[in-house]
């Protein structure tokens, strides 16, 4: 049986990497003793998969990962179980259950993500906010994007699927997961290059809202959150 | 929201921020209005080295039992941090509270090997409190030093305003409410430190002083005060079972060395190998008992949610109850996916039993710590492991489908000859034979036995406090020695061999044997830039040789000089219950090559029964 828990992360948490929070999280499945599943062998590992990594400095309302059980468990009690062992900075918001689909768990099925942006460093000029729309209406955004081998040009236009302001906040939907995947700063960058405002003299703090899949079946986008994917599980108890 | 000390930008600009966030699952927070006394507990190095220390998790939990003290954590900022903190003039704070260590009460640095010096140093610069005990006023917190390292704490002497010589569990209570007591009234810090140095196990420097003759020996360790005691006497729990025991050790965010549950089971050791300062210091041996210790594993585990159980102590074979203990958590926690680790086990049979179920043979290695290659010197040195035992156990352990060996050894030891020497190679040789006896069909592969050696360096309280090391060019000879030999072996291709540095060697002699005249070098190496020593990429030889000649210190006086048995040695006002006259004993018996048999075997009378209890009581 699997399950997928979604849990916000901020504040000091903010600057614990992907790697520490999934090892947070295997000593935490032992703390709130969830019965969780693992691999065969010599060293036996939880069956545990993790969504799309948030970069360190940033928080989020929606991180996700994905469990296999040994048995059903209440979801709202393990919500509860687990929240006791939480630290301050990180909690779980549901446990839900999901389908059995090899394909459908983790980072695989990532298609979207959803950003609030706030400058914390330097200043935009005051037009910044009529400037959103002449920036999307360019034929392409071209930046330099690095990966772990080279560095080259790509156009991200087709991975921004929704830049607005809200408020002083930038707000925005943008591709992610393991095939095309959009970080909020190149967004920023690719933005501050527009609007000539040179790149070194701001910052930005980026808060993860929301992660997504794609459900549409090939004509058009259609987005569903990871956490409506799966649904509650009960348990009865005596 | 909890504060942090330092700001995003620094946070995201230096290597693993976590070291410095604190907030990790139980660590302990406080309402500082509430408390009387704040306790900043420090180990002096990096925070993944420090976070694996179980005597500061013993303290850490110990000290905030107590509703009127809260006691945070301090570890070294790695040398990135130490930069952005000294150019932006940001002081050291602890991690809880992440509140300034110069506003606490205490601050207590463990001194765990004598290659953080250094640190100890940076720890108190960054904190702005002054670095010498004299310059400090109350408005600085008392710097007290504990650990291994201060029962010879004399090169420390003038950065501590006390020490606490021995194991925490015994007197802090009463430092604390002195402390308590000595605020409330208002007396000076004289005063305190004046009393607190009638405390059991207590040294303050400051109310003793030395001289020395025209040879530069240590001539009187006497007292400037008549109210402080003359010796001080090693602090020890003799009820190891029931005392504190951390059920909720804290859980650090990123990878610490010692990622996992430690179960310490028993303190000290019956060995009594002659070069081994813990094997004297922590006498006599104390077991905890077993059943005390399964509750430990169960509640650790839970607390904790580790991945892994690991036994501590000097030689857990000798652990009385080993077996009951191990099938324990053999059988109750190996199901739940929890890895059993066992160091410091002799391979025997049921050693070999128990890591075929807890580990992956062909992954895993045996290890062997004969520390010297022949039987003479290993006699010389009181190890009491033959080459029979050794071949043996290797032996058992191939036909049992292993075929990775590991082997320590020291070289530099008291009486060893070039003969010696060359037995480390041949040793191997001979395990490595040993391995090739097995039918071709039934092996696996080729053998790997990997020997490593250290240089020795003569420790206080050891019977071999008296002797000469070897200058780092003597040492480096005798690894060529070693290894020239090895390849004389007709299995040489199955065998490595490996040494440590000679020049951190060195200082670590001085330091363990210095008095308080070392103490200038070690602030003048800080001056010119050292720092992690301990660590290959920032140790910095020449900067340390520089700091010795700037303040015209002579490495030999400390190191390759041999020192009169009638010598007053600097450590000597510290009482650790083993008498000076055992250890000469021990050092003639050692010349002639005779052994003493373990503390269960026969009784030698080495002082440690004064405590009334441990082994000398067992039979
Ligand atoms: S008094 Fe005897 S039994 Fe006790 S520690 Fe010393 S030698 Fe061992």
């Amino acid at each position: 049986m699997k399950a997928r828990i979604k849990f916000k992360k901020s504040g000091a948490l903010r600057f614990i990497g992907h790697l520490d929070v999934m090892r947070f999280f295997q000593k935490a499945m032992r703390r709130a003793g969830i019965p969780i599943a693992f691999t065969k062998g010599y060293s036996p590992h939880m069956i545990m998969s993790f969504a799309s990594p948030l970069g360190i400095g940033h928080s989020s309302d929606s991180e996700y990962f994905d469990i296999e059980l040994k048995e059903a468990v209440s979801g709202r009690e393990a919500v509860k179980r687990l929240n006791e062992v939480m630290v301050e900075g990180m909690e779980v918001v549901s446990f839900r259950q999901i389908g059995e689909e090899k394909k459908m768990t983790g980072m695989a099925i990532v298609a979207a993500a959803e950003y609030l942006t706030t400058l914390k460093k330097g200043s935009l000029p005051d037009n910044w906010k009529e400037k959103i729309s002449e920036f999307l209406a360019q034929p392409e955004i071209r930046i330099r994007k690095q990966t772990k081998r080279s560095e080259n040009e790509v156009d991200i236009k087709p991975l921004i699927y929704k830049l607005e302001v809200t408020e002083n906040c930038f707000y925005m939907q943008v591709a992610a997961g393991s095939v095309q995947n959009l970080k909020p700063e190149l967004v920023m960058e690719a933005f501050c290059r527009f609007l000539e405002v040179e790149w070194e003299t701001v910052d930005f703090h980026h808060h993860r809202l929301e992660m997504y899949a794609d459900v549409g079946n090939g004509s058009g986008r259609e987005l569903k959150s990871l956490e409506d994917m799966g649904w509650e599980m009960e348990i009865e108890t005596a | 929201m909890r504060k942090l000390a330092l700001n995003d930008e620094i946070l995201l600009e230096i290597e693993k921020p976590a070291r410095y966030i604190g907030n990790e699952v139980n660590s302990v927070n406080k309402d500082a209005s509430k408390v009387d006394v704040r306790f900043a507990i420090c180990f002096p190095d990096v925070y993944e080295i420090g976070m694996s220390h179980l005597g500061i998790q013993i303290l850490y939990d110990m000290f905030n039992q107590r509703e009127d003290v809260w006691c945070e954590r301090v570890y070294s900022p790695w040398t990135d941090l130490d930069k952005v903190m000294r150019r932006e003039q940001i002081p050291l704070f602890a991690l809880e509270s992440q509140d300034p260590v110069k506003d606490f009460d205490f601050l207590g640095i463990t001194i765990q090997y004598e290659m953080c010096y250094t640190n100890i140093l940076q720890i108190l610069d960054l904190s702005q409190i002054p670095v010498h005990s004299e310059e400090r006023t109350w408005e600085h917190p008392i710097v007290i030093g504990g650990g291994p390292c201060t029962y010879n704490p004399e090169p420390l002497a003038e950065f501590f305003d006390l020490f606490y010589i021995g194991e925490g569990e015994t007197v802090y209570d009463e430092l604390l409410d002195l402390y308590k007591s000595c605020r409330l009234e208002g007396t000076s810090r004289e005063t305190f430190l004046e009393k607190a140095a009638c405390i059991e196990g207590i040294y303050v420097p400051r109310f003793y002083e030395v001289s020395y003759d025209e040879n530069g020996l240590l001539e009187s360790f006497t007292r400037k005060i008549q109210s402080v005691p003359e010796k001080i006497k090693k602090q020890i729990v003799m009820d190891v079972t029931s005392a504190p025991y951390p059920m909720a050790p804290v859980v650090p965010f990123i990878k610490a060395t010692q990622d996992r549950v430690v179960l310490e089971i028993q303190r000290g050791c019956i060995r009594g190998c002659r070069f081994c300062q813990a094997g004297m210091l922590y006498r006599p041996t104390r077991e905890r008992d077993v059943e005390t210790l399964k509750e430990y594993a169960r509640a650790m585990l839970k607390n904790t949610g580790h991945e892994e159980i690991s036994l501590s102590s000097l030689s857990s074979s000798d652990y009385s109850e080993l077996k009951e203990l191990v099938n324990f958590l053999i059988e109750e926690f190996q199901g739940e996916g929890v890895n059993i680790s066992l160091p410091s086990l002799r391979i025997d049979a049921f050693s070999l039993d128990v890591m075929r179920q807890v580990q992956d043979i062909k992954k895993s290695s045996l290890t062997f710590a004969p520390e010297a290659g022949s039987q003479r010197l290993r006699d010389v040195v009181n190890k009491g492991l033959t080459e029979e035992m050794i071949l043996d156990g290797a032996g058992q352990a191939f036909e049992g489908g292993w075929s990775k060996v590991k082997l320590y050894f020291m070289l530099g030891l008291p009486t060893e000859t070039d003969e010696d020497m060359k037995e480390i190679a041949r040793l191997s040789d001979r395990i490595a034979r040993r391995y090739y006896e097995i039918p071709k069909e039934e092996r696996h592969g080729k053998c790997q036995i990997t020997a490593s050696s250290s240089f020795f360096v003569p420790k206080p309280f050891t019977p071999f406090q008296w002797t000469a090391m070897c200058s780092s060019e003597e040492y480096i000879r005798r690894a060529y020695v070693v290894k020239h030999e090895f390849q004389e072996q007709l299995n040489r291709k199955s065998l490595k061999y490996n040494w440590h540095d000679a020049d951190v060697t060195i200082l670590e002699g001085v330091f363990a044997r210095g008095d308080r005249r070392v103490g200038k070098v070690i602030e003048e190496a800080y001056r010119l830039g050292c720092l992690y020593d301990s660590w290959t990429e920032t140790f910095c030889n020449e900067k340390w040789i520089e700091a010795f000649q700037n303040t015209n210190i002579d490495i030999e006086f400390y190191t390759t000089r041999e020192r009169d048995l009638d010598e007053l040695l600097p450590w000597d006002f510290i009482d650790i219950g083993v008498s000076k006259n055992f250890l000469k004993h021990e050092w003639e018996r050692a010349v002639q090559g005779t052994i003493t048999p373990n503390c269960r075997l026969k009784c030698y009378g080495c002082g440690a029964a004064q405590f009334g209890g441990g082994v000398c009581y067992e039979g």
